[in-house]
């Protein structure tokens, strides 16, 4: 086990940063609707890949700007998100049941997928894949940061709007205890739609995020499950800014492990983290 | 159980004939596939089921299985069958491990526990993909390995060996259904902290029942190794595989034994019959709305909904309750008036002890004729109730110092009291003083931060609740527990199998209708605790804390939120349970029943003792008065404390 050189470090340094956000990107959705709702949405993975396949088929085949599609998705998942949540609410379904409903959602999911565009494998190129910068001897590829400015960006906004707007303060206090807070006049029911319908908007911006920058293949949504939820569970449910920063933590010490070691050890690092973080102080969820 | 098991076993031994039927090797493999995925959903339902921890790791367990049975098959060359067992031991070390760890810690339940375990797949994947002696990327091949031949072909061995697999784990997971170490596991599901007060061993319930688990998922992957013969990380450690396992045993339901092969069976036909019909997609979708559409309309699952609909109502033990209540009504009729009437209780506390002193023990009877006869013959002898109330110098329990930190808050600042044997001791307090804090000590709910508490003898402090329950210490709660998913009789049932007795169950539900008898709850004995109000949920907290025959029994705040005819048919109660010879510490609000039931008092005040002696004595003490109800006003307190609600 060499060191490698400071400039191939600066760069997997990097690259953990950009994959960080969009582990970040990914969790925030996941983080906001299991610490405000209660409901654990594994469907989040599902959707971000449907997003990533409507951009890739819509760049691809219609010719539009992959971030022009933004203006379709957005409000199309956010309609969808509404619907499961009024679902989900509808039957007062438990947090572990949405789990398990969420991943039948997840499944079907999978299956309009593979049906669409098969199991194959499939990569949008885009003129956005061929522009990167160059500073000093760093490589700097737009599509990732993109997904950093984008990630960066809603995290920020979000933690603004949650600790400072009259509807974050209604949202945290319908979080800590949602009946009391409607005896004070919060419109619970309408603030839980509106979070859902946007949690579901966030999975359509990561899927773009990763239709930039990933190969695409149905089965790829496991895999995203466990590292993201690891960026969850470090962040601490229901900060905005939390699976953004501990989505960098992980991304930087997977990227650091895959060039100082090898890269398929690296899953070994993040998930010993989790471990240890779930031990250590559970009470962080 | 006996008929289950017989059908279990039987219906192991027809399915063995099916490979000397010469059936084509096509429904021999259908069949190892049901089996495969009964044994793996049976077996991962005997942790998470049972007591509600879901497991997303079983595909850890089930791999670790499958590459012991590879790695030692293919580089020790040792024969297939004698690997199995040490997939099974590797696997169960892996999941003990893992549970010691993983238990110790409180709060990791629920979603944590599901998510610590899915994250202990990746590292197990990890390490098992970068160990070249194990996998080291390329995979294990196993088709030069040796099969045994038991089976009359090598398709109808592995159906016998997925078969056993099957009837194994079934047979398991229904002789723990059925068994002490069920009703723990399903105690721990609805409420862990009651089950470890009740005297359930949680931590040792869980570490066993998931060790268990994961040794039946190892076998399992032992054989699928063999099975598939080429054995890959990114094949075996998916998050698919503990979805499924999920899926199928929620579908089933999770509550019975049977419940998860149901599932697996419905799921297995399900994709097979839509992956043979070249339709793998649709099989999929249906199984997705199947799952969204079982969670939301039948959240019990087949089997639950099943049995509930068409199960048989336990209708002629109902029938006998009503009956032998009717009787025990009118007994206690009887009783009541007798003690209301004319009998201070003490006199009977006193009986009671000269009976013990000739007889050398008394058994606490739980049959409250028994009670009955005693009071009569007690009826003469009832002077004076204070002089008998302190008349057992025995002490029974000794706190010491006792203190308990939350962090910076010092509930309890170092309290000394001593409890004697057959008193009624109040304890009182402005609220937030320490008494229910002091309970929860004693109980080992709370672990206390200094101090020793001895109870004949033994040292409290420092030991897990379920121990101080085995030493006769039971305990209600203020906001009554129930186990929400339990009837009425098996939550009373259940102290009886794990506190200071240990009956076995059938002697457990036997005691259990008398206690409910006792405290008039018989007739709702197969309700939910649901069903009942709040005065028939706090008398069955008294039942509960009853059924374990405790020697010293403490009661939190039992009369709060109850009318004044409820609190008197309380109060009523209480007298019969210290006429039983039970030790009774009794935190209460109430003041009529203070001043009407205790021997003894101790005041609370700020984490400390401020007094103690006897109630009109201590209660009129101008301190005690100010910690109630701020500045004494001048003498008129003494009349007031006699008769007021004091809620500070």
């Amino acid at each position: 086990m060499t060191l490698p050189s400071s400039t191939l470090l600066a760069q997997s340094i990097l690259a953990g940063i950009f994959t960080g956000a969009l582990y970040g990107l990914l969790g925030l959705g996941l983080s906001l609707s299991w610490g405000m709702l209660r409901q654990i949405n594994l469907a989040h993975f599902a959707l971000a890949f449907l997003g990533a396949y409507l951009t890739y088929q819509l760049a691809s085949y219609g010719g539009v700007d992959p971030m022009l599609t933004l203006l379709m998705i957005v409000p199309l998942f956010f309609v969808f998100g509404i619907a499961v949540h009024w679902v989900l609410s509808h039957f007062k379904v438990t947090p572990f049941n949405s789990l398990l409903i969420t991943f039948g959602l997840t499944i079907i999911i999978e299956a309009v997928l593979q049906w669409i565009w098969t199991a194959d494998y499939r990569r949008l190129e885009s003129s956005y894949a061929e522009h990167r910068y160059r500073v000093g001897e760093l490589f700097l590829p737009l599509p990732e940061l993109i997904t950093l400015g984008l990630s960066v960006g809603i995290a920020v906004a979000a933690w603004l709007v949650l600790k400072r707007s009259d509807i974050g303060k209604a949202l945290r206090a319908a979080a800590e205890d949602a009946p009391i807070a409607a005896a004070f006049g919060i419109n619970q029911r309408a603030l839980a739609l509106l979070l859902s319908g946007l949690n579901a908007a966030l999975a359509g911006i990561a899927g773009v995020c990763i239709a930039l920058s990933y190969t695409l293949a149905p089965s790829q949504i496991y895999t995203w499950i466990g590292v993201v939820f690891a960026a969850v569970m470090l962040g601490g449910l229901g900060r905005p800014m939390g699976p953004l920063i501990a989505g960098c933590i992980i991304g930087v010490s997977e990227a650091v492990t895959m060039a100082v070691a090898s890269p398929s050890l690296a899953p070994l690092v993040s998930f010993s983290l989790l471990i240890l973080v779930l031990l250590v102080r559970p009470g962080r969820a | 159980m006996r008929r289950s098991l017989t059908l279990v076993l039987l219906a192991g031994v027809l399915l063995a004939i099916v490979p000397y039927l010469g059936l084509p090797a096509f429904y021999e493999s259908v069949l190892y596939l049901i089996f495969h995925w009964v044994a793996l959903a049976t077996s991962w339902n005997i942790l998470s089921g049972y007591s509600g921890y879901f497991s997303f790791g079983h595909g850890a367990f089930y791999g670790i299985g499958m590459y012991t049975t590879a790695t030692l098959t293919s580089q020790f060359d040792v024969p297939f069958l004698w690997t199995l067992p040490v997939a099974a031991a590797f696997a169960a070390l892996f999941g003990i491990v893992l549970g010691a760890v993983s238990f110790r810690v409180k709060a990791v339940r629920g979603e944590l526990f599901a998510l610590l375990t899915l994250a202990a797949t990746f590292v197990v994947a990890t390490i098992v993909l970068n160990v070249p002696l194990i996998d080291g990327g390329q995979g294990v091949y196993l088709s030069a390995v040796p099969m045994p031949d038991f089976g009359p072909s090598p398709s109808g061995t592995f159906y016998l060996l997925a078969l056993g697999a099957a009837v194994g784990t079934l047979v398991i997971a229904l002789l723990i259904y059925y068994a002490r170490f069920g009703t723990g596991l399903f105690a721990i599901h609805d409420d862990e902290d009651v089950a470890e007060v009740l005297g359930v061993p949680t931590f040792k319930y869980k570490v066993a029942a998931f060790g268990l688990s994961c040794a039946l998922a190892g076998v399992v992957g032992g054989i699928q190794a063999m099975f598939v013969s080429y054995v890959t990380t990114g094949d075996v450690f998916t998050v698919a595989m503990p979805l499924t396992v999920v899926l199928m045993s929620v579908l089933g339901g999770t509550r019975h034994w049977l419940g998860p092969a149901v599932g697996a069976l419905v799921i297995t036909l399900l994709l097979y019959s839509f992956t043979a019909g070249d339709s793998a997609v649709i099989g999929k979708v249906a199984m997705g709305v199947i799952l969204i559409v079982v969670i939301l309309f039948m959240p019990e699952g087949i089997l639950g909904q099943a049995l509930k609909r068409f199960g048989r109502k336990p209708q002629d033990r109902a029938a006998r309750a009503s009956k032998s209540q009717d009787r025990a009504g009118q007994a206690s009729k009887s009783r009541d008036h007798a003690a209301q009437a004319s009998l201070p209780p003490s006199a009977i506390n006193q009986q009671l002890e000269a009976a013990e002193a000739g007889t050398d023990s008394v058994p606490a009877s739980p049959r409250p004729e028994d009670a009955a006869v005693g009071l009569a013959d007690a009826a003469p002898a009832a002077p004076g109730r204070r002089a008998a109330a302190s008349g057992s110098s025995e002490v029974l329990l000794v706190a010491k110092d006792v203190a308990k930190s939350f962090r910076g808050v010092r509930a309890l600042k170092g309290v000394n009291l001593s409890v004697y044997r057959g008193e009624i001791l109040g304890l009182l307090g402005p609220n937030g003083s320490g008494k229910s804090t002091f309970i929860n000590v004693v109980s080992g709910h709370f672990p206390a931060t200094a101090g020793s508490i001895v109870f004949k003898g033994n040292e409290l402090v420092g030991k897990d609740a379920h121990l101080v329950a085995r030493c006769g210490i039971s305990r209600t709660y203020q906001i009554p527990r129930p186990f929400a998913h339990l009837s009425v009789l098996e939550n009373v049932a259940l102290p009886a199998m794990f506190g200071g007795q240990l009956t076995e169950r059938r002697q457990a539900e036997e005691d259990a209708w008398q206690w409910l008898e006792f405290t008039g709850l018989a007739g709702r004995a197969h309700a939910l605790p649901d069903d009942l109000n709040l005065h028939q949920r706090k008398f069955l907290e008294f039942a509960r804390a009853l059924a374990a025959k405790p020697e010293l029994l403490m009661l939190d705040e039992v009369l709060s939120g109850l009318t004044p005819s409820e609190i008197d048919e309380a109060v009523a109660l209480i007298h019969r349970i210290r006429e039983q010879g039970t030790t009774i510490l009794f935190v209460e609000h109430v003041m009529r029943a203070v001043m009407a039931l205790c021997d003894r008092i101790v005041v609370f005040d700020q984490g400390l003792v401020l007094a103690e002696g006897e109630p009109q004595h201590v209660m009129s003490r101008p301190e005690v008065v100010s910690a109630y109800l701020g500045k004494p006003i001048e003498d008129e307190h003494a009349a007031n404390v006699s008769g007021v609600h004091a809620h500070a």
